[in-house]
């Protein structure tokens, strides 16, 4: 199978946790969450130096989703009681993470060649990669058809529900933020082991391809009814993966590439106008900064 | 049916999209079918000034050796623009349309193009320390595909270049960006060798360009003097360095030309033009046959002096004659 392809698989799938980690912030809670930049290296940088010293990569990896749950609890802490608003709260919380970031490494980056990691024995890194995101992706929509699912919905949704029911929107906002944090310092721990290099800089820019993933898969698949919010989320990221591999191919003057990357993710957009509705997009935006002055 | 029609529309991207990432390459395959032509992939991590000079260089060389773009090597560049999984799609692709090889300029690109292909030959250049970067064994035998240059600065005569020209100096400040791998490497290396010539070395993180000034402002204030390392971050923002340590009358030592282009008072290090060129010339041995694993990873050995009058001028700093007579002068950069 042709390298870019497959290159394009393998990392759309693994950005794809990342994007089902972002959805459960974004689209479930309605919580525009800033602390990804942070969490998904720090899930890098908890991977890479535990299997320096010589650990279990899957060990590892369930370290790195642990250290992601905690710094989620930290972003919903910040916000729940502290009151702070959701886009300072996540941005404290990654600024803060850059320097934890650095201390767990001991450096700025950490080289992951010698040695064995996930993706070293004979299996594929695909078939690894696919079956952990399909398993996740699995989990995460039976997770969502529980009892306390529905109550994260519901905070998201319609947060007097859930306190008439007696529950607290604030305990489900830190533990949908935890979630999703620990999902995005997952992918991160499998990319940094996909990429053979844990690197402090690897997080620059991880929100903006979680939410370009979620809304291009959704605006795509929208009309598929039958289609489940996460799968659109999982294909989306591979979508965008597949743009800036695309704008690669092109062969345009490398200067371009971002403007090229964005030009295609637009025009795939625009030929799904119907589905994409620009309206929706600004008062999803609006909507969740509206919600930021009333926290808990 | 809706979902029919988009169904449709979703097989028809997809075939689309599959005929332009194969189509390319088919067609080039087709060109080289005539008479070798060597293919040649460039991945650099982020376009700036440094960089550039090195890339520069390389094609430079391998045209000096008859190795001509679009006559007999095929030359593609792409930049990541700082975003290292981009980098990695980079490697992936040039892997997947069999490039004869690949230069990848900084850290970054170098792991990322050696995770992609542990057979096709790559060029590192603006590495300061491969083999903590993981790509090859050691300096001298590589033990891998990857072969190149360092970019590694000789610190030791930046300092006394220093206590030349700012003989009263005692703190040195570093400004560097705290996740840059090379930068870390330099200034271990600039605080291992201070004491030996009485320096203090006072150091300062930053993260990206935006914070640079907020940075300097209350690094200045502690410092003799500034010396300024092969950083990407601190290259990049070379102008708000130059402003704020002239403002200051606060003396910089570059790592590299191109900072004193830019306003640093001088330097006594390495051009990476040049460095580009030591590299192309490794490459064409490499495309002669030779095998990268037994080539050595160098360093440039010659270093150039480099002074910049106007600076100098300003801060009111008198160059002695005999760095005057073997010095490359520049004027500009800070205003």
């Amino acid at each position: 199978m042709n390298e870019l392809l497959l290159g394009i698989f393998e990392q759309g799938l693994i950005y794809g946790i990342m994007a089902l980690g972002v959805y459960i912030t974004y689209k479930i809670l309605d919580f525009p969450d800033l602390s990804v930049d942070g969490t998904f290296p720090l899930g890098a940088a908890i991977a890479a130096s535990l299997i320096v010293k010589g650990e279990n990569p899957y060990l590892a990896c369930l370290a790195a989703l642990t250290g992601g749950l905690c710094a989620g609890a930290v972003t919903g802490f910040l916000h729940v009681n502290l009151r702070i608003t959701s886009l300072l709260a996540g941005i404290l919380t990654s600024i803060g993470l850059y320097s934890v970031n650095l201390r767990i490494m001991g450096k700025s980056n950490v080289p992951l060649f010698t040695g064995g990691n996930m993706f070293s024995g004979s299996l594929a890194p695909i078939i690894t990669i696919a079956v952990i995101t399909m398993a996740v992706k699995i989990l995460l929509d039976l997770f969502l058809k529980t009892r306390f699912g529905f109550l994260l919905i519901a905070t998201g949704d319609n947060p007097q529900l859930v306190t008439s029911l007696g529950k607290s929107c604030g305990v489900m906002k830190i533990a949908g933020l935890a979630l999703s944090n620990g999902l995005v310092a997952l992918s991160g721990a499998m990319m940094a082991q996909y990429q053979r290099f844990s690197d402090v800089g690897m997080g620059t820019g991880t929100v903006v391809i979680g939410l370009a993933s979620i809304i291009l898969g959704e605006s795509i698949f929208k009309r598929i009814s039958v289609m489940r919010p996460t799968t659109m989320a999982l294909i989306g990221a591979i979508l965008y993966k597949a743009s800036i591999a695309l704008a690669l191919k092109l062969g345009l003057p490398a200067n371009d590439l971002k403007l090229i990357t964005s030009v295609i993710v637009i025009a795939a957009l625009a030929f799904n106008q119907k589905a994409f509705s620009l309206k929706k997009l600004i008062t999803v935006g609006g909507g969740s900064t509206a919600s930021d002055s009333q926290p808990a | 049916m809706v979902g029919k029609k988009r169904l449709s529309f979703l097989v028809s991207v997809l075939v689309i999209f599959t005929f332009l990432l194969t189509g390319c390459s088919s067609a080039q395959a087709k060109a080289s079918s005539k008479r070798k032509v060597y293919k040649i992939g460039i991945s650099q991590i982020v376009e700036h000034s440094a960089l550039d000079a090195a890339r520069k260089g390389f094609i430079d060389a391998l045209a000096s050796k008859g190795f001509k773009d679009k006559d007999n090597i095929e030359i593609e560049f792409q930049n990541a623009q700082g975003d290292m999984p981009t980098a990695q799609t980079i490697a992936q692709n040039f892997v997947s349309q069999r490039k004869d090889l690949i230069l990848a300029i900084a850290t970054q690109s170098a792991q990322a193009a050696y995770n992609a292909t542990k057979d096709i030959p790559i060029l590192i250049t603006a590495v300061t320390d491969p083999v903590s970067a993981g790509v090859i064994k050691s300096l001298d035998q590589p033990g891998t595909n990857v072969t190149g240059t360092s970019d590694a600065a000789p610190i030791d005569k930046q300092m006394e270049l220093l206590k030349k020209l700012a003989p009263n100096a005692k703190k040195i400040g570093i400004i560097y960006n705290t996740s840059e791998a090379n930068s870390e490497v330099q200034v271990d290396a600039a605080k291992r060798i201070a004491p030996e010539f009485g320096l203090e070395i006072v150091t300062a993180g930053v993260t990206t360009t935006n914070d640079v000034a907020q940075t300097l402002d209350s690094l200045l204030q502690k410092v003799d003097a500034l010396y300024l390392p092969t950083d990407n971050t601190v290259v990049s923002s070379m102008p708000i360095v130059a402003a704020k340590t002239l403002a200051k009358k606060i003396p910089v030592i570059g790592a590299e030309g191109c900072q004193v282009d830019a306003g640093a008072l001088a330097t006594e290090g390495i051009d990476y033009y040049k460095l580009g060129f030591q590299t192309g010339l490794v490459a064409v041995d490499v495309l002669n046959g030779k095998n990268p694993k037994d080539i050595p990873v160098t360093t440039l050995k010659d270093t150039e002096l480099e002074i910049n009058t106007d600076t100098a001028q300003k801060l009111g700093i008198e160059i002695p004659q005999d760095l005057m007579a073997r010095a490359k002068l520049v004027k500009g950069g800070g205003k």
